[in-house]
């Protein structure tokens, strides 16, 4: 067989997604798709108060209770805790309560409406204390940051220089996947439970389970489903759900199903951190920026969680994409009594990027200069030191992204174009975002995560714990996989993900997926290659070295020797299984100092820059976006439509938070809850999007492959800001820029 | 009650509660779980079917209320052979779905929109699948995916 007729290798090319097929018929199965056997239904008793102390669980004894089952803190057999990153979180609270949604008590029976009736009759008797709602109010902070570079003290009071100030805010926001959490706990012979559900961190839910239950590793299996969405909001809340219906299950010795209602998982799960951002900066009059002071206060909510490291990200990516010489960053995430703020796409950064991109278009509005150009003379390039000391080495595309941006959008002709002056209002807006690939600090270090192949007789399974929320992980990882080995797509299959059968690669968060787990199974995949090209070259007495697998046949040079599978079959026959797992290597010269905060945060960034054009109707302060340009370079796009997807869905969901997402507080409770008055955007609220893709690999990812599924949710509110500015002549400081904020905005003066 | 009606063509008879929703007949009476529940309140439309070729949410829809229709589900347009029609195909090529939920609702309102004989803009398309919520693909490529298979049935 000559190597012309083989088929081409799969990485840049777009094979048809693996899972595609059974998701576009209604095959596919989610877990309220999957029956259980003598099945019951869950249901969680919440606080309704913000902050207090539990005096009385009470069962109403007038009602039946029989074929009920009721779960309190009292039936926890080991620690009461959501394990994650501190042990502040109950899993059941039995004394304080601290935001309103706090689980109390748990409900479980085959008849969802006695069920329903049920949870009528459980009366919680809770006496309130003081409740801190306000984060700027709070004195519990969880944790706080500083970086600090060169010295600030000195540009603040030089004359020669400009001094901006602007204060930015951002609320909540909802991740809304369209599939609610949704878990199925079943209870084992051996004491054990395994849990089948829709997430994206199994191993969070194996450890967290064994902490609660009081099991060995062996008494767990946690199997990831069909997950309708993530996008961070099934990082670590399934824990939680997985908590409560093990629980219930052990306890009626059958399984549980506990699916959320919409109303309960928009109110109880975790949300975008809301925060408030100062923005100090000493500018030259020319533009030249030499040094910023910001102070950023998220709010946490009621425990920990995750909220350390969304504040670490969010602080890390504070002064954008541009120098800095000396810089001061702070940021505090506190508590306040409301349910707990966690992961959601882009960790942090779209809050500090919409602070500190808004910053840049005031420097230039005030400065009168055009925020392009002041982008131009600050942006990153190769050589450039960020505020934590990390010197950019390779793969920087701050220009690059910044210039295909503003060609294809038009910017220069839009941006000379006079607004208009009669009831809309044009403008035109850009801009730029970086975004750290990988774990934060010494994360990746820590986790030491392991991924890897086994060899079947007519191919090979990927194994790993990283899941396919939609973002297409199997695909990317079977693509990988195939083009080391010279398998065909079909020749790949990727193991289901259950914590007894894979290894773990860690959780499927962070932009983390493709770089690090795929360059590991990349790197398993070589390792197997090897293993089998000198098997062939011995079974048919050539030289090893002049051995390879192309197309699923094994050749020396033009001549073929042997199909995979041949190879495979007596290769398992003779030696015996073939499992090759390979553990990340942290890149060399990538290291991060925790104490001192300094060093390499990530080992390389992915570069994006957004242009929106826009018009504002200064009669209803209605925005219509016109069209939307995204230019974005990750490395190299293993799979291009894959990649665009990703850019896609993460630019309208951060278009929903530029202008529509926006939650309702009153005493701690949220208001809209449900999808009908917490507007995420329709087909009809998106304009024609261009999506560019540049390359510029990375050394160390998979074939120059970045992290690229947070990018996109960093650039569209700043550029609609933008855009709005240039429309109205006014910075709207906050998000999202409804109408209403327009009006206030537009009579302000 | 007993109910009477046609499920992807073939007709069927069960005992309902009058008020259960369609959607709870046709995910556990008839097991046909293709159709998804999102919210439960007609907003997200991941259980769009077609009821007479009316493109409807069946969580708002009670059993009474479908005696005697036509009731067609993803399942009713996909072949039984496994092979994929030209909108499924469309959507896996061009990457209309991701993680899937709404899927099944987007197949049902794009092959409602292809069916009506309308000119496949990109006004139209993005107008038919107004009442579909997609929180994963921005809709450009569910969007493109509809639009080529109209440019293809054109020829």
């Amino acid at each position: 067989m000559k190597h012309a007729e083989i088929e081409p290798k799969t990485v840049g090319h777009s094979p048809p997604r693996k899972d595609g097929a059974d998701k576009v018929t209604g095959r596919a199965r989610y877990l309220d798709d999957l029956a259980f056997p003598g099945q019951l239904w869950g249901r969680t008793v919440r606080s309704q108060v913000p902050h207090g102390r539990i005096r009385a669980v009470e069962f109403d004894p007038r009602f039946d209770w029989s074929g009920i089952v009721r779960v309190t803190a009292a039936d926890i057999p080991g620690d009461n805790v959501v394990h994650l990153i501190e042990d502040d979180q109950p899993m059941l609270a039995h004394d304080l309560v601290r935001h309103r949604e706090e689980p109390i008590a748990l409900l479980a029976c085959a008849d969802r409406e006695r069920l329903e009736q049920a949870l009528l009759h459980v009366r919680v008797a809770i006496e309130p204390l003081a409740a801190v709602l306000d984060p700027l109010l709070s004195t519990h902070v969880f944790k706080s940051y500083r970086i600090e570079s060169g010295e600030i003290g000195p540009a603040f009071k030089d004359p020669s220089l400009r001094v901006i100030e602007g204060t930015y805010r951002v609320g909540h926001q909802e991740q809304m996947y369209i599939e609610p959490n949704a878990i199925c706990a079943v209870p084992r012979d051996d004491g054990g439970v395994t849990i089948y559900g829709s997430m994206q961190c199994p191993f969070y839910i194996h450890r967290g389970l064994q902490r609660l239950l009081k099991l060995t590793d062996a008494q767990i299996a946690v199997i990831q489903v069909v997950t309708g969405g993530g996008f961070g909001g099934k990082e670590d809340y399934p824990t939680v759900l997985a908590g409560h219906a093990a629980l219930l299950a052990r306890k009626a010795g059958r399984p549980v199903k506990m699916i959320y209602k919409r109303e309960e998982d928009v109110a109880a799960t975790t949300k975008r951190h809301p925060a408030v951002l100062r923005y100090r900066s000493a500018v030259k009059p020319d533009g030249e920026f030499v040094a910023c002071e910001i102070d950023v206060v998220m709010d946490g909510g009621a425990y920990v969680t995750l909220s350390p490291v969304v504040a670490s990200r969010g602080v890390l990516h504070a002064s954008g994409a541009y120098r800095w010489p000396n810089a001061r960053i702070d940021c505090r995430v506190v508590q306040t009594h409301t349910p707990p703020n966690g992961a959601f796409r882009g960790f942090g950064v779209p809050q500090t990027l919409f602070a500190c991109e808004a910053q840049v278009e005031k420097i230039a509005f005030e400065l009168g200069l055009d925020p392009l150009a002041v982008r131009r003379k600050n942006a990153l390039v190769v050589g450039d030191v960020l505020p934590t000391g990390q010197k950019l080495t390779e793969s920087v595309s701050a220009l690059p992204v910044l210039e295909a941006a503003a060609a294809r959008s038009g910017y220069a002709a839009k941006r000379s174009a006079p607004p208009g002056t009669g009831r809309k209002r044009r403008g035109i807006g850009l801009s730029l975002s970086l975004h750290g690939a990988g774990f934060t600090g010494s994360g990746e270090a820590k986790l030491k995560s392991r991924a890897g192949l086994e060899l079947l007789p007519s191919g090979v399974r990927v194994l790993s714990a990283s899941t396919d929320i939609g973002q297409g992980t199997i695909t990317i990882f079977a693509q990988l996989a195939a083009d080391e080995l010279g398998l065909p797509l079909s020749a790949v299959e990727v193991a289901i993900n259950d914590t007894s059968r894979v290894p773990d690669s860690g959780p499927t968060v962070a932009s983390r997926t493709a770089m690090v787990v795929g360059g590991t199974i990349a790197r398993a995949a070589q390792a197997m290659a090897r293993v089998l090209q000198g098997y062939a070259a011995e079974l048919h007495g050539v030289p090893a070295s002049e051995v390879e697998c192309r197309g699923g046949i094994f050749a020396r040079r033009e001549q073929a020797l042997a199909p995979f599978e041949t190879i495979a079959r007596r290769y398992l026959a003779d030696r015996g299984p073939l499992l090759c797992i390979e553990q990340h290597e942290m890149p060399p010269g990538v290291q991060w100092d925790d104490a001192a905060y300094r060093g390499s945060a990530y080992p390389c960034y992915a570069w994006a820059a957004t242009a929106v054009t826009l018009e504002v109707d200064l009669d209803t302060f209605e925005i219509a976006l016109l069209d939307l340009v995204t230019a974005s370079e990750i490395g190299k796009a293993i799979h291009p439509v894959l990649a665009e997807g990703q850019i896609e869905g993460g630019t309208v969901q951060a278009l929903g938070y530029a202008l529509l997402e926006e939650h309702v507080w009153e005493d701690g409770r949220l208001l809209n809850t449900r999808m009908q008055n917490y507007l995420i955007p329709t087909a009809l609220d998106v304009p024609p999007m261009a999506t560019i893709l540049l390359e510029n690999p990375y050394s160390r990812g998979p074939h120059g492959a970045k992290g690229l599924g947070e990018l996109p949710m960093d650039g569209p509110a700043p550029a609609v800001a933008a855009a709005v500015l240039h429309a109205i002549g006014k910075l709207i400081p906050e998000l999202p820029i409804s109408p209403e904020r327009v009006m206030r905005a537009l009579h302000a003066t | 009650m007993r109910l009477e009606l046609t499920i992807n063509g073939a007709v069927r008879a069960l005992t309902v509660e009058p008020l259960a929703r369609l959607l709870d007949v046709l995910r556990e009476d008839l097991v046909l779980t293709g159709t998804k529940e999102g919210c439960g309140e007609g907003e997200c439309g991941a259980c769009a079917v077609l009821i007479d070729g009316q493109l409807v949410n069946s969580c708002l829809v009670p059993a009474c209320q479908v005696a005697g229709a036509s009731v067609v589900t993803v399942e009713g347009l996909s072949s039984l052979d496994g092979t994929l029609t030209p909108l499924q195909r469309c959507f896996v090529e061009r990457g209309g779905a991701q993680c899937g939920i709404c899927t099944p609702g987007m197949i049902v309102a794009g092959h409602c929109f292809l069916e009506s004989g309308a000119e496949a803009t990109d006004a139209a398309v993005r107008e038919a699948i107004a009442g579909n919520l997609c929180r994963c693909t921005g809709y450009a490529k569910i969007v493109e995916s509809i639009v080529r298979v109209a440019q293809e049935k054109r020829g």
